[in-house]
């Protein structure tokens, strides 16, 4: 009988450590499914080259990958009756290329879904091809709320984060905590013009107010923002809401720092932060920021041993993004053995209205209307790297945003798909 | 506007001034004697910083050594790649050397790619330089008062060199009338190496000033290298005067223009490139060296 419980345990120990991305909500009776062409491709487009690359990038790629073989580990190699093959794309964060590249999977290698897709405008350019092509296309480093909001189609899925999400937790808690008086500047393009409107909305929603607000150049040549932050000097807001990504955001923080702006009590937030950003500018001198993620690699024990398997394998701790392309993959894969097959309307029915649980999703539901992934997010903290217990850990968790609060009222997206 | 903030906003712009400058007087001797326009320019000023980066991180050398030491380095790589391949191309079509250039452009970004990713890497500011002064309206970095100061003073220094020694009058010959410099008997070609690997040491300076300031990463350069080109079209090709005098002017006057509207700072360069093209087709400074 001991020997039956140990067994018992172990076996449960190694299902937690192998299927952390296990859905609570799943279980569905594993009908035999039949894949429309025999077997299923699954396409990620993302930049493998530019900015964008280390965040997403082929490790991304990888991360797809990593959902395929724990899924055929767990439900066997037969799981969705036929071969899973993904294959992938540089789309140079250019829209015309990102477009191209998605005709040519969904057309020519039949592929069913297309996962990433960094760069907003690069983005809405896929989710077109997809409402077109009518298959699926699930978002997920792109942040523009467009893509559930005017853009929106029956195939098109937004998962982990967008801009509406960065400005419910960092808008509000910076203007309660920080400061009401903002100066922000954001790059001028789609995902700056975006996060411009959330925070504007944030900030006023929660009693702050926007004095003014600048575009920079994008893509942003000399790589100063000397110009915009000796404005932010003379302005003299409490708060300088940077809503610069990637290399762009790390010229804005450095700079801030050279110019000593927090000397002069104007304070620092931060739209977007992955953890490459924080390498970049390096950790003490983020030490304090707060900002909103959806998931932090160390924040429990089913997140790090995902991060674990992670490293392994590429050598990094995963940024939200990677973790949003497996548990994306991997929730793309349980609901076709739901649904019983590829077939993207089947499997469309399958998502919406679905509620789930995984290692990075908590608390999650896909809203059948708009087709926003809702899941709570997290506030965070860059830690001082006195206290950090290894290379890549930069952020403690100081809080929870409930996925109602991190959403954007269904009234507000005005999706008609 | 006020007066003060305009003219902390020029600081500003004489800093992007300097980078300017030193990397396009760096392009312009090597186009005077070598007769190869560098495509492969911003690499090495990309090359330069992170050579501040590792020689920080790998063996504890500081910023200021750095400045010495890093430049060094990458002269002596230029040396190399001068002797192995730039070599083979003069005198041929400038689209070979156009090519050879951009090939190692290409090769070294994604070279640092593959071994540092794309997202840069920290550098701190020199300690006896973090401080800032007050600049009547605002709180001005020290050290960007330094980088002015000091692209000004290695400029400078560049003139010396080039107007007032022997070395300097091979090199102005060349530039000006290559091949009568040859006639009259001067051994260009022995100098073609040193002056390579000088106007690379120049772009790996202005890396190295960067470092501090600006995202430490493989494609730092590709994109200010652009710009580059625009101010020594500018400036007048091979001028040497030109490529300082418009590095400094290009980039006050795009910072004086951001104020106005932030999209002005890239335009003001190309606006400025087109109107100089069509008035004086040879740059600012162009004919009046040609002549």
């Amino acid at each position: 009988m001991k020997r039956v419980i140990a067994l018992a345990m172990v076996a449960a120990v190694m299902a937690a450590a192998c299927g952390a991305a296990a859905p609570s909500g799943g279980g569905a009776p594993a009908t035999a499914v039949k894949l429309t062409s025999g077997k299923l491709v699954m396409g990620v487009i993302n930049d493998q080259s530019g900015v964008y690359a280390d965040l997403s990038g082929k490790n991304a790629v990888e991360a797809v990958k990593m959902a395929v073989e724990d899924f055929k580990a767990k439900y066997g190699d037969n799981a969705l009756g036929g071969q899973i093959e993904v294959i992938t794309a540089d789309h140079q964060n250019k829209p015309d290329v990102a477009s191209s590249k998605a005709q040519e999977f969904y057309e020519r290698n039949n592929a069913s879904v297309i996962f990433d897709v960094p760069t907003s405008s690069a983005a809405l350019a896929i989710a077109k091809v997809a409402g077109d092509q009518k298959r699926l296309y699930i978002n997920i480093t792109a942040a523009t709320t467009d893509l559930t909001g005017a853009s929106c189609n029956k195939y098109t899925f937004h998962y982990a984060y967008d801009t509406y999400m960065l400005a419910a937790g960092t808008g509000k808690w910076v203007t309660e905590n920080l400061g009401k008086q903002w100066y922000i500047i954001y790059p001028n393009y789609a995902f700056g013009q975006d996060m411009e409107k959330s925070f504007r909305s944030a900030v006023t929603k929660f009693g702050g107010n926007v004095i003014q607000s600048d575009g920079s150049p994008f893509p942003n040549q000399t790589g100063d923002f000397s110009q915009l932050l000796l404005k932010a000097g003379q302005l003299k807001p409490q708060v300088l809401g940077a809503m610069q990504a990637g290399g762009d955001l790390v010229n804005v923080v450095k700079q801030y720092n050279e110019f000593k702006l927090k000397d002069q009590g104007i304070k620092l937030a931060i739209g977007l932060l992955f953890d490459t950003d924080i390498t970049a500018i390096g950790q003490d001198n983020m030490a304090g920021v707060v900002y909103t993620t959806p998931w932090v690699w160390s924040m429990d024990d089913q997140a790090k041993s995902f991060a674990d398997k992670f490293l392994k394998r590429t050598g990094i701790r995963p940024t939200f993004a990677h973790a949003a392309n497996y548990s994306a993959a991997w929730q793309y894969m349980e609901a076709i053995r739901r649904a019983g097959t590829d077939d993207a309307d089947a499997v469309v029915k399958q998502l919406e209205g679905y509620k789930f649980n995984d290692f990075f999703i908590r608390n999650g539901q896909i809203r059948a209307e708009d087709h926003w992934v809702m899941h709570d997010a997290l506030l965070a903290q860059v830690k001082p790297s006195s206290e950090a217990k290894e290379k890549f850990d930069y952020s403690k968790v100081l809080g929870t945003i409930p996925a109602d609060t991190a959403s954007r009222p269904l009234a507000d997206a005005n999706c008609k798909k | 506007m006020d007066l003060g903030y305009l003219s902390v906003q020029l600081f500003n712009g004489l800093v992007n001034g300097a980078f300017y400058a030193l990397l396009s007087l760096g392009l312009a001797i090597i186009f005077g004697v070598l007769g190869v326009v560098n495509f492969a320019h911003g690499a090495v000023y990309m090359l330069g910083a992170f050579a501040a980066y590792l020689l920080l991180q790998q063996v504890g050398i500081g910023f200021w050594p750095a400045l010495l030491l890093a430049p060094l380095g990458v002269a002596l790589l230029g040396v190399i790649v001068e002797r192995l391949l730039l070599r083979r191309v003069y005198g041929l079509d400038p689209l070979y050397g156009f090519l050879l250039t951009y090939g190692l452009t290409l090769f070294i970004q994604d070279a640092m790619r593959l071994r540092f990713g794309i997202q840069g890497q920290p550098y701190p500011t020199p300690t006896e330089l973090s401080a800032s002064v007050s600049l009547g309206v605002v709180g001005y970095p020290v050290y960007r008062l330094f980088v002015i100061a000091f692209s000004i003073a290695m400029c400078a220094a560049v003139w010396f060199l080039i107007e007032r020694t022997r070395l300097g009058m091979v090199v102005r010959a060349a530039t000006e009338r290559g091949e009568l410099t040859r006639a009259l008997g001067i051994d260009v070609d022995r100098w073609v190496t040193a002056v390579f690997a000088f106007g690379i040491a120049l772009a790996a300076l202005a890396g190295v000033l960067a470092a501090p300031m600006r995202n430490v990463a493989p494609l730092m350069g590709s994109e200010l290298i652009i710009l580059t080109f625009a101010v020594v079209v500018i400036g007048g090709m091979g001028s040497i005067v030109g490529a300082v005098a418009a590095g400094f002017l290009i980039g006050a006057l795009a910072s004086l223009g951001a104020v106005w509207s932030p999209a002005l700072e890239n335009v003001i360069v190309f606006a400025l490139m087109a109107v100089v093209l069509l008035v004086r087709p040879a740059g600012l400074f162009g004919a009046r060296e040609a002549t």
